[in-house]
């Protein structure tokens, strides 16, 4: 019956071909394929509407389709169709820049799900994160978070060490070079704000210490040089409740506006600007001539 | 000071006698490797009897740590080892220096250390000498924090690929001095995306996420007791990839360690493309064509980056001392620090002036250091253009060439600062702590 039904659905999906066929024969035709007949199961799905609407043409198996593949796929479509043998040896690239964005998508996908769960209050952040350590199945989302998010701060200074090394910031790759700098201090930032969101001791007093250093901006911290320039007199315009470490961190110690404000930071503000700058990374490879090579 | 905890547990030991066993398939594949190549040492032993010597040994050291033998019959690294390293190697000052003439070694002696045979026993001493650390109860604490098994890998991981990096150049330097092409100009034939980079990305995800997983689940991310802004931890430290800055703040006080500093370095990596002129070294490794380029990078990233996050992560302990990595972290370890600014030798020890009777006014007093600091950023500049830099300044013209120098200058001001103050206790260049202006 479940055959039946089957059937009848991929004579709907692919009519042209299939109209002759019932259900029945589907099966036959599933044991008959092991004999070498060409029309298999799937084969079928591949020639169906649905899968021909999602795939514009056959699988890559010959040059033709393998040059296509890049052009119609929109994941692929970051590639170009054919590439320097050397290019993209691995004792060249090192796969750097690649695994951080592979990284990335790890970070966003475990991220999402932990946002699911996790709580940014003084009250739950803490022990929701204790309860995926403790009790839930999935808590080991977290620790993939935390190591890749270890991981990555690592392949984004190889990648820079790759690329320095290679001679590949100069002309004409000036200023992709300028985004890669810009991409590693935010891939830190990421780092720095999501390292506060475990709410225990290794995190208040990491992000204290962190968030110490814009007491001391100059001009703008009232333990930076400077400051005083701001405050004419009687009126004080740089405070702690008005200075970079407040701007930081919401409030003049590491408390719950803090929480909240790199909570925001971490899962939307920065990720969102990430991916914009990432979108020209990719883009300006592509445009500066590929992966660099000799000249 | 050692401490005297009894530290070898029987999951110690099984976890030595993996590292161990992992240790002898590495060289198991070595031995097969040499083998295949049929070299033979000066002295005419051939490498694979040497190596297969070798990895047998290893294979009785992880069996034996299996069988969990009893005390006194344990491999461990040897106390007066222990002791001595304590007693001359845990000061900051060694340290540093070391780094500094490790990075001179590795570019001086460059077509020594890549060899393969050299390298591969480079990295089983260290790979030794990290076993045997582990036997060690105050180095296990440190090393097997879950925060800091990254760095850990990331050392070995860094390591490799500058040898990775030096084998490369020195193959290419040895190519441009012959005539011959690059290595990256042979057998460089286009070929298509799908399926030579497609396939080798997704080889490289399923390897990845693989190692996640199983990262995740051999290693619990740290969760501490709940945040308490009461109880403040000693040491307190910034997360991992900043100590290196923290570190700084020994020797620069917050505005310059923890703001201008940082800026600057990002700042000097974001102009390193428009400074540099040399258009030779585009695209392929290479080291004689761009050895002033890749000489700061590798000054700029290994000590100053990479051994200075190690230094902050491992040997700083309470109150920020130094303690060595087999030293137990004494809370009361006390150390002399008796600095004094530059202000006060001028006036005191030069002048003459008895303490405290110094100029009153702030800048008259601090003029000295005033004085140094506006000519090594202001006078310096120009004059090495004059002299040393010549050619540098004829080639990038005023502002590239001002930006260049200054950015060389700020990346010098951390290894000045630091032979000052070990070696005159020099606190501060220009002290002006009303303003909170100290350099």
């Amino acid at each position: 019956m479940r055959v039946f039904l089957l059937g009848n659905f991929l004579r709907l999906a692919s009519p042209v071909q299939w109209q002759n066929f019932s259900g029945i024969s589907i099966r036959v035709r599933v044991e008959s394929s092991f004999e070498g007949l060409k029309v298999s199961v799937g084969d079928y799905i591949r020639n169906s509407q649905i899968w021909k609407s999602v795939f514009r043409h056959p699988a890559p198996t010959d040059r033709r389709n393998r040059v296509v593949v890049m052009l119609t796929n929109f994941f692929l479509h970051l590639h170009p169709v054919s590439i320097k043998q050397q290019g993209i040896a691995l004792s060249y690239t090192w796969c750097m820049g690649g695994i951080t964005f592979f990284l990335f998508l790890v970070e966003t996908i475990t991220g999402v799900l932990l946002m699911f769960y996790y709580r940014p209050t003084l009250e739950w952040a803490f022990y929701d994160i204790q309860a995926l350590r403790d009790v839930q199945t999935l808590g080991i989302m977290r620790e993939i978070h935390r190591w890749a998010a270890h991981a990555m701060v690592i392949t984004v200074w190889l990648h820079m060490y790759r690329v320095f090394l290679t001679g590949s910031y100069k002309p004409p790759r000036e200023f992709n070079w300028v985004i890669g700098v810009l991409l590693l201090v935010l891939t830190l930032l990421l780092s720095f704000t999501g390292y506060l969101l475990p709410w225990d001791q290794l995190a208040i007093w990491a992000i204290t210490v962190g968030s110490n250093m814009a007491k001391a901006t100059p001009g703008l911290g009232t333990e930076g040089p400077g400051f005083q320039l701001f405050n004419t007199s009687g009126y004080e315009l740089i405070t702690n409740a008005s200075d970079a470490k407040f701007l930081l961190l919401g409030g003049r110690f590491v408390g719950e506006a803090t929480l909240n404000r790199f909570y925001i930071l971490h899962c939307v503000a920065i990720p969102l600007v990430v991916s914009g700058l990432i979108a020209i990374h990719f883009w300006r490879v592509r445009k500066d001539g590929g992966i660099s090579q000799p000249l | 000071m050692l401490n005297p905890h009894p530290d070898l547990t029987a999951s110690v030991l099984i976890g030595l006698g993996w590292y161990y066993l992992i240790l002898f398939a590495m060289n198991m594949w070595w031995t097969v490797r040499s083998f295949k190549h049929d070299g033979e040492f000066r002295n005419g032993v051939p490498k694979a009897a040497f190596w297969s010597v070798v990895t047998s040994l290893l294979l009785m050291t992880s069996a034996y740590h299996f069988t969990y033998p009893p005390d006194g019959f344990l491999i461990q690294m040897p106390l007066w080892f222990k002791d001595f390293f304590n007693a001359y190697f845990s000061n900051p000052v060694l340290y540093f220096l070391l780094t500094i003439v490790g990075l001179v070694f590795m570019i001086a002696a460059r077509e020594w250390w890549i060899k393969p045979t050299v390298a591969w026993t480079l990295l089983n001493v260290s790979l030794l000498f990290m076993g045997l650390s582990l036997t060690d109860y105050d180095f296990r604490q440190i090393v097997g924090k879950p925060d800091n098994v990254p760095i850990v890998a990331m050392l070995f991981i860094v390591a490799f690929f500058t040898w990775l990096y030096f084998t490369r150049a020195v193959d290419n330097d040895r190519r441009i001095a012959e005539g011959r092409p690059l290595f990256e100009q042979e057998d460089n034939e286009k070929v298509l995306v799908w399926p030579d980079l497609v396939y080798t990305e997704l080889i490289c995800m399923v390897v990845l996420t693989a190692v996640l997983i199983f990262w995740g689940i051999a290693l619990q991310a740290p969760l501490e007791e709940p945040a308490s802004s009461m109880k403040t931890p000693n040491p307190s430290k910034a997360p991992w990839y900043f100590l290196g800055l923290q570190e700084m703040l020994v020797y620069f006080d917050p505005w310059l360690a923890g703001v201008v500093l940082p800026s600057i370095i990002l700042g000097g990596l974001i102009a390193v493309p428009y400074i540099d002129f040399n258009k030779r070294g585009n695209g392929y490794y290479s080291f004689r064509e761009r050895s002033f380029a890749v000489t700061t990078y590798l000054f700029g990233f290994l000590p100053l980056w990479v051994a200075l996050i190690v230094l902050g992560t491992f040997l700083r302990g309470p109150n920020w001392n130094f303690f060595g990595i087999y030293e137990y972290w004494d809370v009361h370890k006390v150390e002399a620090a008796t600095n004094k600014n530059l202000s006060q030798f001028f006036w005191e020890n030069l002048g003459g002036i008895p303490k405290g009777s110094g100029p009153s006014d702030i800048l008259l007093r601090e003029s000295p250091g005033i004085i140094l600091v506006i000519g090594y950023f202001a006078a310096l500049p120009p004059l090495l253009g004059l002299t040393v830099l010549r050619t540098y300044f004829a080639r990038m013209g005023v502002i590239r060439f001002l930006v260049f120098s200054n950015l060389i200058l700020w990346m010098a001001i951390l290894p000045i600062k630091m032979l000052l103050r070990w070696s005159f206790s020099l606190k501060y260049i220009v002290g002006i702590p009303e303003y909170f202006f100290n350099i």
